[in-house]
């Protein structure tokens, strides 16, 4: 893993970002004029009602999207201008996601599914299979390397789907409602491995959240409504 | 290759589906490698006909018969070069069922006729010193286990319903893959004397006639028929490719219904295996997304869905035509219908090439739709 990089450099820098979707004939503005940073370190949870824009300035962040007007900035790099093949390149080197719904692929292993990330990479086949060992380890499933998906809890999966957003070691770890779809235990382990990954290896973290238990981790938390950022305290 | 995983277990998934896909691309596959067999039995001796030969026969129909004299007769005229008979013998070996042909020749034009006979001098001299010699191909010596020095009873109901022994003198090969080595050559000399009385004594079947030139073939093919127009036997020339196309023509336009089948079930599989295709990719519309927000490249998504549609049609294809290659490679399963029964290697390269299209046709739509995926959509799809 990475070294903690000084906390005072920002990450992320989104500036008068503005997304609109267009639905048939229907403008949607779903950011207006959205301004965020993240320094390097962070642990940044963004709550918010259901369809405020969560996932979308999420996307945004991890290059999965572009904003209708603005600039997003990570690591000085300006995500928005890549195009869409340069974008690809950018993901596989420097964001790790974790979905609600773990987005295991089902006809692969745990082991596997947590492979796919350095499959894109130069790295040789002993080495991937090292680093596969290692983010299983943090996660604490080893011993279930060899298992599908369909054989795995839902608490366990999500630790397999937070191996897979580690194993390349990325610069951001965006994680979309991670603990959503998880009963309170196994939601708690989750949070337990993003924070230590957070506080022991530094690593920068955007956590989008319905939850204030888990928002509680975090280091810092932002409420997005109406297509605006607030650090209010939660409703 | 590191993607191999990802690709064999998308295809294994549907497990059901997979297999009901794959056995109907196995399934037309083999019907492609039979059918190609087929039409080469039927059609195949047109491409190995010589373009120097011309064949003769009776104006109204080949079993008419010919004067034996007309080969001096037509020796004489211009062009011709050498002029060789044979009668159909119609004789059985044993049973019905065990057919192959049989005609009285003189050996020694005969053997000149044909240099895609290939038979040991040896055995030639020992035809030309046995009257009762004959010589027989290696695809009906092998069938029926001859070997020279075999005493071979034929029944002739045509010429006598006596059975007609004949010494086995020789086994000739073909100089082509394609060459005909089904059919027994007897001598002439023997044939004409010891064939019933009444029996067309002095008259042979048809001719086959080498021009000195093939670019005359037709001028010469001309001459022939002038040369006995208004006598009693009145001739037909025409170049062996056409006459052995004749013969197919009999049975309709075998490439064309060859054609015509093998268009239909292509079309068909096309729509089974792009069906499939289709549905595959549908399904995984969101794993697809999770794949490109994981930084697989369009390219990428692309290049794995293809490689499941070509596994899939590769896999189909290749037992298919492996199947079709080990039933012909057995050589002809009707015993005798059909001696040029073998898959030709321009036919399985086109089936090689055929799979490989209906790979890329049946995933390329798919492939392409994954890849118009924009990752933000497929992952709500999720
Ligand atoms: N591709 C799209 N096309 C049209 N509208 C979209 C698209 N993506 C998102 N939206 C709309 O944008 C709004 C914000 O969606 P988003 O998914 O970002 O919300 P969210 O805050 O993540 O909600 P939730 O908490 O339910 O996940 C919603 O109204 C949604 O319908
Ligand atoms: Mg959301």
């Amino acid at each position: 893993m990475s070294p903690p990089a000084s906390p005072a450099t920002p990450l992320v820098q989104i500036a008068s970002v503005e997304k609109i979707f267009h639905r048939g004939s229907e403008d949607v503005l779903v950011l207006a004029d959205l301004n965020l940073t993240v320094p390097t370190g962070e642990f940044l949870a963004l709550m918010g009602p259901s369809g405020s824009g969560k996932s979308t300035l999420l996307n945004l962040i991890g290059g999965l999207d572009r904003p209708t007007k603005g600039t997003v900035s990570i690591a000085g790099e300006r995500v928005d201008r890549l195009s869409d093949r340069q974008l690809a390149g950018w993901r596989a080197r420097h964001i790790g996601f974790v979905f609600q719904l773990y987005n295991l692929m089902p006809v692969l292993t745990a082991e596997r599914n947590v492979e796919l990330p350095l499959l894109l990479t130069s790295l040789t086949r002993a080495e991937r299979k090292k680093h596969v060992a290692t983010a299983l380890a943090m996660v604490g499933l080893s011993h279930r390397a060899h298992h599908f998906p369909r054989t795995l809890s839902g608490g366990e999966q999500q630790r397999v789907g937070l191996a897979r957003g580690i194993v390349t070691d990325p610069t951001l770890l965006l994680c979309d409602e991670p603990t959503g779809d998880l009963d309170r235990k196994s939601g708690d382990e989750i949070l337990d491995l993003l924070q230590a990954l957070n506080r022991e290896h530094g690593k920068t973290i955007v956590m989008v959240t319905h939850d204030p238990h888990a928002a509680a981790r975090a280091t810092r938390t932002v409420h997005l409504d109406k297509g605006r950022l607030s650090t209010a305290a939660a409703p | 290759m590191k993607f191999l995983h990802l690709i064999w277990g998308n295809l294994v998934r549907k497990k059901i589906r997979t297999s009901l896909t794959l056995l109907s691309i196995l399934v037309a596959f083999l019907l492609f490698g039979l059918l190609c067999a087929i039409k080469q039995a039927l059609v195949g001796g047109v491409e190995l006909a010589g373009v120097d030969r011309l064949v003769v026969r009776h104006k109204v129909s080949i079993i008419q018969l010919l004067p034996e004299s007309y080969k001096a007769r037509m020796e004489k005229i211009p062009g011709v070069d050498l002029a060789v008979h044979q009668t159909w013998f119609g004789g059985v070996y044993q049973d019905p069922k065990n057919f192959f042909m049989q005609t009285p020749v003189v050996p020694d034009e005969f053997m000149a006729m044909h240099p895609e006979l290939l038979l040991p001098s040896a055995q030639a001299e020992a035809w030309k010193k046995t009257r009762t010699g004959a010589i027989v191909g290696r695809n009906t010596a092998n069938r029926f286990n001859f070997k020279i020095g075999d005493k071979l009873p034929i029944q002739s109901p045509i010429w006598g319903q006596k059975t007609w022994e004949f010494d086995l003198v020789g086994i000739y090969d073909g100089r082509e893959k394609g060459t005909d080595t089904t059919p027994l050559f007897f001598r002439y000399d023997y044939f004409d004397e010891s064939r019933q009385e009444g029996r067309g004594q002095g008259l042979v079947g048809w001719y086959t006639v080498r021009v000195k030139n093939p670019a005359d073939a037709a001028a010469v093919a001309r001459l022939i028929d002038e040369e006995f127009a208004n006598s009693p036997a009145e001739t037909k020339a025409e170049p062996e490719g056409a006459f052995i196309q004749g013969w197919a023509g009999q049975i309709g336009n075998i490439a064309l219904i060859v054609a015509s089948i093998l268009s239909a079930v292509f079309f068909t599989i096309l729509l089974v295996t792009g069906s499939t295709m289709a549905q595959a990719v549908r399904e995984r519309i969101g794993e697809l997304g999770v794949l490109k927000a994981l930084g697989f490249t369009n390219g990428q998504v692309l290049g794995l869905v293809l490689a499941e549609s070509c596994l899939l049609s590769g896999l189909g294809g290749a037992l298919g035509l492996g199947l079709a290659w080990l039933f012909t490679s057995r050589g002809d399963p009707t015993g005798g219908l059909l001696p040029l029964f073998y898959l030709p290697k321009t036919d399985l390269l086109l089936g090689v090439g055929l799979c490989l299209a209906l790979g890329f046709l049946t995933g390329i739509f798919p492939a392409l739709q994954a890849t118009r995926l924009r990752v933000a959509d497929a992952l709500r799809r999720m």
